[in-house]
């Protein structure tokens, strides 16, 4: 063994980046329930390939076969329900992993400078991630995955001039067909997944180069022993290796959980309206996205033109403020120019294209995250109170959303849809003041 | 695990977030359908509502995802039994369950073709096709001269009629829905409740209404076995899934401790 292990290293790093990543790569000894939810979104993609490989030997992307060979997987092939339901419920399980791991990266400032990168290439495996799961939601080809497919493609119509070209040109037809399956099949077993992994390779560099954050916030390179092993700092292996496959049992013991009894997931899992093959002449009566969608769902629904009127005029009143507030004159110019252009906008388009615009805004503000943070600690341990409610009230909006986006719409639903709409955005547009109001606790030196 | 203030902050809130939406949910469906509780255990059960099928609906509906020898294999049915009580359409237990009757036929005799039944019970669910199963009635404005409580104006004829007879549409049991003319308060003696409509017995069949009851039950087992018959497989290996992963759960939980006894 050591004989090989030195030819190998002459010609291949084997030992170098099993040492710079495993063995000898320095973790703050401190992480908590939070810092699962990274490894297990690799097992999930893991997961997610392996039983997407499986699938494809069995699937056929036809129109007229589609659905039929779904069901034919679900019965003629050996084990082949339990990968079908692996790889569908997989799809959620990656999603609550990934919101999770995400909202952990929020409260303990995990993209603050120096981790920018970390977070922004992660925003976009979000949005990558999106992408791959609406395309293979429509490849069972039941009627929710068709109507689904067909309303969120009609959103690009919106775009002034290019967009009715724009969504044809997604679909390869005039609406969703046999052309639209067979592109969407080939992005989601093979373009989207190949983007998925070099990315999820990108953050994984990225976050080694600087290492991983704590809840504690602070650096623990900052603190080294004469080895120049930070103090504070543990082996990933073997250390969070055994750690991590308890999280990793615990995950799957709810996850199979749920695949073994509770496939169906009340029918936010495999919605019923699937269970029947898509059928371009009849409409299920609530069109309803993917869980995972339904709090952007729900922002695109919360635009109509009484919320126009409403957010116009708020606007417009900011701009005139502006003169009015004690700054620089070139701020104000920038301020007053900047809502007066947000007003007219407000005024001159309609609702169908503001709520596609801010649906899209709601997920480039994530991207933003690291620079409209300015408080002066990182975790929401050593924070001010401010920081504290405004993450709460983020979530509660958020987690309302994502309820409203699954139901019909009501009056009463529309307006507590655009008042938890103002509510996230709020959290962002006004993150640069609250995360600089109130007292922070002191940061202490070494990990609590 | 150290949870910070704002998380049980949040915690505290969450319930509050749960009251408030709720209020506005309600209204979307109101249609009234009695529960049915079916086991996929009950394999006598799921005989008899596979002999009910094959009798009564397939000569119409197709099962078309599923094959005979699945069907025997699961339920303890001879391929004997399979083959000359049950099979009217093919010889080969491999085969699909297809209808004897034409699709082109249907559609001429019936305005529609009869919906395949595979996952009619993932699509539609138990409660509605217990309901909807006991709810046909007498109706000499509908072309074929039956109607149904549940879904009205259904395109099928009551296939079932020579088990449970005919009844008539006495009305409905209130329950706040505004111009429902013929409500009554509840069922007088002699009476059927099904859902919310009340129904009369005119005709018997050769089930009494308990009966016909019990076989409507056996009947939406086998549906629900039939949209999903890796369900039994699930509930079979489901334990022992479980209770490898809490054995595995123990012994990672273990190793982990013993690992980090030297971290401070």
């Amino acid at each position: 063994m050591g004989n090989f292990m030195e030819w190998l290293d002459r010609r291949f790093p084997a030992t170098q980046v099993w040492n710079d990543h495993m063995a000898k790569y320095w973790t703050p000894k401190n992480f908590n329930f939070w810092y699962y939810f990274g490894v297990l979104s690799i097992v999930i993609l893991v997961l997610q390939i392996v039983t997407g490989i499986f699938l494809t030997m069995h699937y056929k992307p036809d129109v007229t076969l589609a659905f039929a060979s779904v069901e034919y997987i679900m019965r003629d092939v050996p084990w082949g329900w339990l990968i079908r339901y692996l790889h569908a419920i997989g799809a959620s399980a990656f999603f609550v992993v990934i919101y999770l791991h995400m909202f952990r990266g929020l409260i303990y400032g995990s993209s603050r400078e120096p981790r920018e990168l970390v977070w922004l290439i992660g925003c976009v495996i979000y949005v990558a991630l999106m992408a791959e799961s609406f395309m293979g939601y429509l490849l069972p080809w039941g009627n929710m995955s068709y109507w689904g497919a067909q309303v969120i493609i009609s959103l690009f119509d919106v775009i002034p001039y290019v967009g009715p070209a724009l969504s044809e040109w997604i679909r390869g037809d005039f609406v969703v067909s046999d052309a639209t399956l067979n592109r969407f099949f080939a992005f989601h077993v093979i373009a989207v997944p190949l983007i998925l992994c070099v990315l999820v390779f990108l953050h994984i560099v990225a976050l080694h180069k600087v290492g991983s954050l704590n809840p504690d916030g602070i650096e623990i390179k900052e603190n080294k022993d004469k080895g120049g092993i930070p103090l504070d700092g543990i082996a990933f292996h073997p250390y969070y290796t055994v750690k991590d496959t308890v999280g990793v049992v615990v995950f799957f013991i709810i996850y199979l959980g749920v695949v073994f009894y509770w496939p169906e997931g009340g029918g936010v899992l495999l919605e019923k309206d699937n269970f029947t093959p898509a059928n371009s002449l009849q409409t299920p009566p609530d069109i309803v996205p993917l869980w995972y969608f339904t709090p952007f769902y729900s922002i695109l629904r919360a635009s109509t033109a009484d919320f126009l009127v409403v957010l116009g005029s708020l606007t417009a009143i900011a701009a005139i403020a502006t003169p009015f507030i004690k700054t620089k004159r070139s701020n104000k110019i920038a301020a007053f120019v900047g809502y007066g252009v947000i007003a007219i906008c407000l005024f001159i388009f309609d609702a169908k294209w503001w709520g596609v615009v801010m649906m899209a805004m709601a997920i480039v503000v994530m991207f933003l995250l690291p620079w409209l943070d300015k408080s002066p600690v990182k975790s929401i341990r050593y924070r001010s109170l401010p920081f504290k409610i405004a993450v709460t009230i983020f979530v509660l909006a958020f987690i309302s959303l994502g309820y409203l986006g699954m139901h019909p719409v009501s009056a009463l639903s529309t307006i507590q849809a655009q008042t938890c709409t103002v509510l996230y955005f709020a959290f962002f547009a006004l993150m640069p003041f609250y995360t600089t109001w109130g007292k922070t606790k002191p940061v202490p030196e070494r990990l609590t | 695990m150290k949870l910070s203030n704002s998380i049980k902050a949040l915690l505290v809130a969450l319930p509050i977030l749960a009251v408030a939406p709720n209020t506005f949910a309600a209204g979307a469906e109101s249609l009234v359908l009695d529960s049915v509780h079916i086991d996929s255990r009950d394999t006598e059960s799921l005989q008899r509502g596979a002999e009910l099928f094959v009798t009564y609906c397939l000569s119409c509906h197709s099962a078309q995802y599923m094959r005979y020898e699945r069907l025997a294999n699961d339920l303890d049915i001879s391929l004997e039994k399979l083959s000359q009580e049950m099979m009217f359409t093919t010889d080969k237990p491999g085969d699909l369950m297809i209808a004897a009757m034409p699709e082109e036929d249907a559609k001429e005799w019936f305005g529609v073709a009869p919906p395949d039944l595979t996952l009619v019970s993932r699509l539609r669910k138990n409660d509605w096709l217990y309901t909807y199963l006991r709810g046909f009635y007498l109706d000499e404005a509908s072309p074929n001269g039956w109607n149904n409580s549940v879904f009205e104006n259904a395109a099928m004829p009551h296939a079932l009629y020579e088990l449970q007879g005919s009844q008539t549409l006495v009305g409905h049991i209130e329950h706040g829905v505004e111009g429902a003319g013929d409500a009554q308060a509840e069922p007088q003696q002699g009476q059927k409740l099904v859902g919310d409509a009340i129904f009369e017995l005119q005709k018997a069949g050769t089930l009494s209404p308990t009966e016909f009851d019990t076989a409507m039950r056996d009947l939406v087992n086998f549906l629900s076995y039939l949209a999903e018959p890796a369900q039994l497989q699930r509930r079979a290996i489901g334990p022992w899934v479980m209770g490898w992963l809490v054995i595995l759960f123990v012994v990672s939980y273990l190793l982990k401790k013993e690992y980090w006894r030297d971290v401070h």
